[in-house]
């Protein structure tokens, strides 16, 4: 009898706490509480490092009207599954998974909370309405170090470390390898896959394994600076580049790190929680890159000849401007058929699916 | 001397560095379970020891303190493991998960403010003319010391472990901790010292992966080598040399294949890294079938708990 009280109490106010939640939704939250699933350790100096620079600004830019919690290391996979539901649980108006691995564990979990947003980065996924997800066009600043790389390769091998398969990596490969081809037509690529995006020890055993087999500019995919570390190792002989993050550690410059690619994220995870507070909250695609300020470019040290760098920088304001793409055609696959026409631009739709290697590139992508 | 676009001296001689931290790692754990121990917090030991031996290192400006500072954090935080199974006869698995998730968070704390720093340079031993012997040259005598180090503990621990008294009584103690202590030897004493060389060996391990393979502090930079090195000593069925071998299959084969790719060759590297797995799984089941004789190489007592009152 008792029991039964309690459990009826329990459900209306199970039931309140729900009406309340989506009353408030209506007019936009007074309080967010924002969580970030991480794929790596926050100390990483890349990848998750810049994720939480942005969550860290959105505590800034709101204060004490948001809470932010986030849990690193999370397995891509089942496992984030769990990790997911327990954020939601405990309260998160939003959450954003910073992986591609999340992106069914995201839709999977979003299926449960209709009231919770889930924002996936790099993924296409959008299964529920509550799914958003967001990308940076990092190809835009492959396509600027593939210039530098051309150029400045003096054993015309040039390395790629990449993380998984995934289109996302394939067409930085892509554009890094297209660029560099086109000032420097002697240039081969050799891409080295980790399967990780975390692990410092296979990461610079790569970068190692490259370095064997004489490539002296290497680009890597991966998360840490284990790849600059191990560059830094050779004295100036091989170049790398800051990776998501800017990774201007005074002791990688002005080499092994001649630029980077740093992922600016912060703009955007402002703006998502401002629109759940202001109630004008909406599910989105969104793709920004250079133009948008999502994607940005990194000092370019002296390593790198002031002919060169005034290239580079010309490539990255072209860019900005909207006037050069850099998957601009004419450009063949790598088995020789046509892909893109003189002159055509490549449709988004072709690039968040890219499964080949263009022109040129030697090797086949692990399936 | 170049098979597929790979120079195998080469290959061999990075093979042999790869190897140094999961080699290490995985002979200090071989001597804790033959103890009878089964310590699952080497994961958790071997950061403390990379964080630990890197802020040594840096401050001090001396790689080979650094390493003694590895070693030393890797013992202490193993004495925590100590004190808590032997003493307070904590279920070991429970406690060994546990403190690999204690090591991960503090040195991910001890670590703050030292990302993007380089500790001193370990150079390659200079070794004379040895060094310029065509091919044996480059693979045997152009290492850092640490390499010809751990290999001399593997002796070292191969000698102990079977020709002295005190490799004798350690087998004991694993074997059957109630004959052990009925003839008067101090059971839980020398578990704690086997569980101190342990964490001693791991964090030199750790210490090997900050300072050397990838010289700066990042955080989980062991990256999951410390479970690699448990697996090695399941693998290596608790002999010393075969950790040896498991070492330089585990850490030959990420080499060979992340080489394999560099040179362009096509083979499917998903295989090749899943191989060592699949030998450790196969050994595991060989064991567990009863008539392997692996099996009879397991310490008897191991994973359980010593009381003296029983």
């Amino acid at each position: 009898m008792q029991r039964r009280t309690i459990l009826k109490g329990g459900a209306a106010l199970g039931f309140a706490t729900m009406m309340g939640g989506k009353l408030a939704l209506a007019q936009g939250l007074e309080k967010v509480k924002v969580g970030f699933i991480y794929v790596g350790p926050i100390g990483d100096g890349g990848w998750t490092f810049q994720h939480h620079q942005g969550a860290l600004a959105v505590q800034e830019q709101f204060g004490d009207k948001v809470e932010i919690v986030w849990q690193e290391n999370v397995p891509e996979g089942a496992d984030a599954e769990r990790a997911l539901t327990q954020m939601a649980l405990s309260g998160c108006n939003i959450i954003f998974t910073t992986s591609f691995g999340y992106m069914d564990p995201t839709n999977a979990v979003a299926a449960k909370f209709p009231d919770v947003k889930f924002e996936h980065a790099t993924g296409y996924k959008r299964e529920h309405p509550n799914v958003s997800t967001y990308n940076a066009r990092f190809y835009e600043g492959r396509a600027i170090q593939g210039h530098i790389a051309g150029k400045m390769t003096k054993s015309n091998k040039i390395g790629y470390i990449g993380s998984f398969p995934i289109p996302e990596v394939i067409m930085g490969i892509n554009s890094y390898f297209l660029h560099a081809r086109k000032v420097n037509p002697a240039v081969e690529l050799s891409v080295v896959w980790a399967f990780t995006w975390f692990d410092p020890a296979k990461e610079a055993d790569a970068a190692k394994a490259l370095i064997d087999q004489g490539v002296d500019v290497i680009a890597a995919h991966t998360d840490s600076t284990a790849p600059l570390a191990e560059a830094a190792k050779t004295g100036g002989k091989v170049i790398g580049f800051g990776q998501a993050s800017d990774m201007a550690v005074p002791e990688y410059m002005p080499t092994p790190r001649v630029t980077s690619i740093i992922d600016n994220w912060a703009p955007y995870y402002i703006k998502r929680v401002q629109a759940l507070m202001d109630g004008s909250y909406a599910q989105v695609d969104v793709w920004e890159g250079i133009p948008g300020g999502e994607v940005l470019i990194g000092e370019i040290t002296d390593a790198v000849p002031a002919d060169v760098k005034a290239e580079a920088l010309a490539m990255r304001d072209a860019i900005a401007a909207g006037t050069y793409h850099p998957f601009t055609g004419p450009i063949n696959k790598q088995d020789g058929s046509a892909w893109l026409a003189d002159g055509a631009t490549a449709p988004d739709g072709d690039l968040l699916g890219m499964n080949f290697y263009v022109e040129g590139i030697v090797g086949d992508i692990p399936s | 001397m170049d098979i597929g676009g790979i120079n195998p001296a080469i290959l061999i001689a990075s093979l042999m560095v790869a190897s140094v931290p999961i080699m290490l790692a995985a002979i200090g754990e071989l001597v804790v379970e033959k103890a009878g121990v089964l310590n699952l917090g080497v994961e958790g030991m071997m950061i403390i020891g990379a964080i630990c031996g890197f802020v040594v290192a840096v401050h001090s400006g001396s790689a080979v303190l650094g390493f003694v500072g590895g070693a030393l954090g890797g013992a202490v935080l193993s004495l925590v493991f100590g004190l808590l199974t032997q003493f307070m006869l904590t279920n070991q698995v429970a406690t060994g998960l546990a403190l690999t998730l204690f090591g991960q968070g503090l040195s991910s704390m001890i670590g703050q403010g030292y990302n993007g720093i380089k500790p001193p340079a370990t150079e390659p031993l200079n070794l004379g003319p040895l060094a310029d012997i065509p091919v044996i040259g480059t693979i045997l005598f152009r290492h850092d010391w640490m390499v010809y180090g751990s290999i001399l503990i593997i002796a070292a621990v191969w000698v102990v472990l079977k020709y002295t008294r005190t490799g004798l009584i350690l087998r004991a103690v694993g074997e059957s901790h109630d004959a052990a202590h009925a003839l008067g030897y101090k059971v839980v004493r020398i578990r704690l010292l086997a569980i101190m060389f342990g964490g001693a060996m791991a964090g030199l391990g750790g210490a090997y992966v900050s300072l050397v393979r990838v010289p700066q502090w990042t955080d989980g930079i062991t990256a999951g080598a410390g479970w690699i090195a448990l697996a090695i000593v399941v693998f290596a069925s608790w002999r010393p040399w075969r950790v040896l071998i498991g070492a330089y299959l585990f850490g030959g084969i990420t080499v060979l294949q992340l080489n394999l790719q560099a040179a362009g060759a096509a083979i499917p590297v998903e295989y090749l890294s899943m191989s060592p797995y699949l030998i450790t799984i196969l050994v595991l089941v060989i064991m567990s079938s009863g008539r392997g004789k692996a099996a009879l190489n397991a310490p008897a007592a191991l994973g359980q708990n010593f009381h003296a009152s029983r």
